[in-house]
């Protein structure tokens, strides 16, 4: 006995405390997990606003001077658009080559960009993608193809070391005013850019074909982006297209242009909102939970709610907001935020009981996001080449059918002017 | 030589105000007393560093053995496609953005690279840039096939991040002999300078001398300031299907926001010239052809000066036409404006005002170069440089025939940063798309690898390409290095600069034929543009994401060693210096008080972490619950389950 003991205190502290843990592990594996979930149900309260130096970014500095011209060029264009979509059957290359009209009028250089869907585009396990990944498995696709139309505006005073892609989806037999609507967006904002004299990196518009989903194009232009064809053999850009009887359109190269280095990448797309507000909804998860830089969807909610006074919405958990629990799980925090005030007014702990429930919304959507793996937009597919990308989607209170509500709708492109300006000056 | 006196009637000067001066006695005589000039006097034979200093010139180029040296700062990019790539003007002044220098030393090979980074760091402190940064040799490399003829003792070094700014300008202004305050340098108004879409300035020197003891040494200093400015009335692009848009009219007052008031002083001729370029000509020509009716002649007769296509506000003293030759094809024209005649009163303002559109494109380089990175992620990726014909190429009679072959010659020089390891193996070369033997395509190639932080990797080739071609590509594959921590630049995660490549067209010549003119000899700039030079072009800069460290790691690292270490000290010396006696004394005492329930507890707990034998046993799990538990825990997943599935399946 009296050895057994000499033992026992010979053992060293930390082999004890192991051992009483173990004994002891389904307490302690409980006490971890309601630490861990009440961690969790904190966060919103912890959370921090984020701060942007205004001095250092100076990023509402490029204010929005979307003037009435740009607005009515932008409608003409959503006309004509429209004006297709009553015969189906041509609409698909007259699209493109009205769209890519209106870009090398702006005095954007054009090229239109062939590719075959991939149909199985997502891989769980490919993280990123080598130079030599993206090999299709062309025969069983060939009939099929999509042409994206891309402009590029050089930055006049800009060495061209950096680009930054707008890209709105767009599908020419089936789009609705909706797609032609954040074409016409997209259009004023790329006309502004192309007037003004402070871009310090390229812009790259491209209209991705989205007939084969919205994903697909994005990820076939940027893999024949970055890994070109040199040669004849497997290269499906140089077929000429003969389909088009436009004479614009024979003039328009199959060949991919470039721009330098992409710095970050902007989504356009718009939705019908049935709020009663105009809000912008930002969607930032990539494959397998990937997240942009951050500093990106700071510089734009930044921006959206300061300088341009939209009501921005990160992605959330519609459930969430109505559901009881988590609204009196607020109530609790928010009292108990008081009462820590009323100790110590300089701790600020607590948060309204909405702010509360709306953080913890979009928290668990972000989270089931993440933990998806499922890209929740085109801008997936930029995240496998590294650069930042976030999907910006406008919704609206009413219909777009009114021509001046559509109007007003479109002057809010110089907001999102807005937003870009700052963006290439963040990226500076 | 000149020696300057000055009156001064201040009190300091005048002995407190006692010896004042009387300005009735004016004009005053300067008598100098004791008078001694401190010279340097150098005989013949003597050493002439010894009389070195810093601030002129002369005495850099004599200190560094220059032979011949060219530096230019440029801000922007020339685009080739619209503002030309034959003409002599955009094949010496168009330069790659930021710092551009090389030189060729007339010293022993085995002594260059010391002049070399003597240089840089006189130029450094000269023009107020970071060239200083030239100085280490993974910045700089000694090309020999492709940029200029050289015996190893050119170096060539380029900078691609500096940016350009006045500090730059002022110390280049003042070599100029009456600095920006007269003549046509007044022009050079910074805001109008920098607010251009592109701005070049240029140094160039060649020292003539070839012995120290040679009579006819000399040096010859060329400044050139290439500016591309946005005439006031400016629009990107066109107007809004308004096709029928008249290119802006402009004057120097409009661009520069000032006029010449006259020439410089000492300067020996002040001269402005305006060009007209090859396609613009023609495309006037075919207007005048149109009209030929009533305007027959004016061309051969005046050169354009009345046509109805555009006015020149000021006749020119001057017109000169390019000859051309071989082909009676469409020439460029020159109109030369001598500033001597104007003043401050009538200063000279140049103006051109459009009367009808013109639309016309500039000459192309034969091949348009364009150079892009390739692959993803941050492990590897691939540089390519791709050729393109213009449509100017097709009717020059340029290529060369060798052998009944007919072939374009091409030069490549690139120079790529040690932490890009580039495989030059993988050299892949496309023309027409079709893969090609490298042996077919390249003539020569010189490549010298990178060394880890010691050297640039370095690739020079000499290309033959087949005369019909349309395209041609080559793609080099690289790995990413990593840097140590101190070598990233500021802003690293923006990525790396690769200098852009200097693609030379040798058997293409830059260069005008003007029919002889005695005054073309007197022109300095004519002249230049008669020279036979190659046709350059240069490629864009690449910017390359490479892995960057979290910046904040070395801070974390130190703190947390310095943590373990006081933490280890101090435990160390509480060691050292207690008493063990002493401590169980007290203990004792402190066990004889009476103990709180809560310290009674604590003991307790640390007794049962000690391992002490203790009251209660440790409840040890009974195990035949284990699988009760275990169904339990499942049947709680699977309702989960079954509930997710129910509401939000």
């Amino acid at each position: 006995m009296a050895e057994t003991e000499v033992s026992k205190k010979r053992k060293r502290p930390i082999v004890r405390l192991a051992v009483l843990l173990l004994s002891h592990s389904v307490l302690v594996s409980v006490i971890c997990c309601t630490a861990g979930v009440f961690g969790l149900l904190l966060l919103p309260v912890l959370a921090k606003n984020t701060y942007i130096s205004e001095n250092a970014l100076m990023p509402g500095s490029a204010s929005s001077m979307l003037s009435n011209q740009e607005v009515s060029e932008a409608n003409k264009l959503i006309k004509e658009l429209n004006n297709l979509h009553s015969n189906p059957l041509g609409a698909t290359t007259e699209s493109h080559g009205i769209i890519a009209k209106y870009m090398s009028n702006l005095g954007a250089q054009v090229n239109n960009h062939k590719f075959h869907p991939q149909l199985n585009q997502f891989h769980p396990l490919h993280f990123f993608s080598g130079p030599d990944s993206g090999v299709m498995q062309e025969n069983s696709t060939r009939s099929l193809y999509g042409i994206n139309t891309v402009g590029i505006i050089r930055a006049p005073r800009g060495d061209g070391k950096e680009a930054i892609v707008l890209v709105t989806p767009y599908n020419a037999v089936k789009g609705g005013v909706r797609e032609t609507l954040s074409l016409g967006i997209a259009y004023s904002v790329f006309s502004l850019l192309t007037r003004v004299t402070w871009l310090a990196k390229d812009i790259i518009w491209l209209v991705a074909d989205s007939q084969y989903g919205e994903y697909a194009p994005v990820a076939a232009w940027l893999r024949d982006y970055h890994t070109p064809a040199f040669s004849n053999l497997d290269s499906l850009n140089t077929e000429t297209c003969h389909v088009g009887n436009n004479n614009f359109e024979s003039k328009i190269s199959y060949g991919i242009r470039r721009s330098g280095t992409m710095a970050a990448a902007l989504v356009l797309g718009v939705a019908y909102g049935n709020e009663n507000e105009d809000t912008l909804g930002i969607y930032a998860e990539a494959s397998n939970g990937q997240m942009p830089n951050l500093d990106l969807i700071n510089i734009v909610h930044y921006l959206a709610v300061h300088r341009q006074g939209l009501r921005v919405k990160v992605e959330q958990f519609h459930w969430l907001l109505n559901s009881k629990w988590v609204k009196s799980l607020g109530e609790v925090f928010e009292s108990l935020g008081k009462m820590v005030k009323t100790l110590n007014p300089d701790w600020k702990l607590g948060i309204s009981a909405a702010d509360y429930v709306e953080g913890a919304a979009t928290l668990a959507s972000s989270l089931y996001h993440q933990a998806l793996g499922v890209p929740t937009g085109p801008h997936g597919a930029f995240r496998d080449y590294q650069v930042d990308a976030i999907t910006l989607e406008f919704s609206l209170r009413i219909s777009f059918d009114r021509l001046d509500r559509r109007n007003d709708f479109l002057l809010h492109g110089g907001r999102i002017n807005g937003l870009l300006g700052g963006i290439t000056l963040f990226h500076f | 030589m000149q020696i300057e006196a000055s009156l001064w009637n201040a009190s300091w000067a005048t002995d407190g105000g006692r010896m004042q001066i009387s300005l009735s006695y004016a004009p005053f005589e300067a008598r100098y007393r004791g008078f001694d000039v401190a010279r340097c006097s150098v005989d013949k034979s003597s050493d002439m560093n010894q009389c070195y200093a810093s601030h002129y010139w002369w005495n850099e180029v004599k200190k560094f053995r220059v032979k011949e040296m060219e530096l230019s700062f440029t801000q922007g990019r020339w685009r080739y496609e619209q503002w030309g790539g034959f003409d002599p003007l955009s094949s010496n002044n168009a330069k790659p953005p930021g710092v551009e220098l090389w030189a060729v030393f007339d010293v022993p090979q085995s002594l260059v690279d010391v002049y070399w980074r003597n240089l840089t760091h006189t130029l450094s402190g000269l023009f107020c840039a970071s060239i200083n940064f030239l100085e280490s040799s993974t910045t700089y490399s000694a090309p020999e096939l492709t940029f200029k003829p050289s015996f190893g003792n050119l170096r060539y070094g380029t900078l691609p991040r500096e940016a350009v700014c006045t500090e730059n300008l002022t110390p280049w202004l003042k070599l100029l002999p009456c600095r920006d305050k007269a003549g046509l340098s007044a022009l050079m108004d910074r805001p109008s300078i920098y607010r251009g879409f592109y701005h070049s300035q240029r140094l160039r020197l060649t020292s003539s001398e070839s012995g120290s003891d040679e009579v006819d040494s000399g040096i010859g200093l060329e400044q050139t300031l290439t500016v591309v400015l946005q005439p006031s009335s400016w629009r990107t692009g066109k107007t809004y299907s308004v096709e029928t848009n008249i290119q802006p009219s402009w004057s120097i007052s409009s661009i520069f926001g000032r006029n010449i008031p006259g020439k410089c002083v000492i300067a020996k001729s002040s001269n402005v010239y305006l060009h007209l370029d090859n396609g613009l000509v023609g495309e006037l020509k075919n207007l005048e052809r149109e009209n030929a009716k009533y305007v027959a002649n004016t061309f051969e007769s005046e050169g354009f000066q009345s046509n109805h296509a555009f006015k020149i506000s000021v006749t020119p003293d001057k017109v000169f036409e390019e000859v051309d030759y071989l082909h009676g094809k469409s020439t460029s024209v020159i109109y030369g404006f001598s500033v001597e005649k104007y003043s401050d009163s009538q200063p000279f303002d140049l103006g051109l005002t459009w009367k009808i559109p013109v639309v016309w494109s500039c000459q192309q380089a034969p091949l348009h170069a364009s150079r892009f990175l390739m692959g993803s992620g941050n492990e590897r990726g691939a540089i390519a440089i791709s050729l393109e014909s213009t449509e100017s190429s097709e009717g020059l009679p340029t290529s060369h025939i060798i052998d009944g072959r007919c072939e374009l010659r091409v030069d490549i020089f690139q120079v790529v940063p040690w932490y890009i390891k580039v495989y030059f193996h993988t050299l892949q070369v496309f023309v027409d798309k079709q893969p090609r033997a490298m042996a077919d395509v390249v003539d020569k190639i010189r490549v010298s690898p990178s060394k880890d932080k010691v050297s640039p990797g370095v690739m020079e080739m000499i290309l033959k390409l087949p005369c019909g071609s349309k395209s041609a590509a080559f793609s080099l594959e690289f790995d990413k290095g990593f840097l140590h921590i101190d070598e990233y630049p500021p802003d690293a995660n923006q990525g790396f600069d690769i200098p852009s490549a200097l693609i030379s067209f040798p058997s293409f010549n830059a260069r005008m034929n003007f029919s002889e003119d005695e005054f073309l000899n007197n022109s300095p700039i004519l002249s230049k543009f008669q020279e036979t030079s190659p046709v350059l072009s240069y490629t864009e800069v690449l910017l390359i994401p490479l892995t960057t460290p979290d910046f904040s790691m070395p801070y974390n690292v130190i703190t947390i060693t310095c943590t373990v270490f006081a933490l280890y000290f101090g435990s160390l010396l509480n060691v050292l210096r207690r008493r063990v006696d002493e401590e169980e004394r007290i203990l004792r005492s402190r066990a004889g008080r009476k103990a709180g329930w809560i310290s009674q507890l604590l003991s307790r707990l640390s007794a049962k972490l000690r391992g002490r034998p203790q009251e209660q046993p440790t409840s040890s799990l009974p195990y035949s619950f284990i699988s009760f538990r275990l169904v339990l825990k499942i049947l709680l997943v699977a309702s989960i389950a079954v509930t997710w599935q129910y509401y939000f399946g």
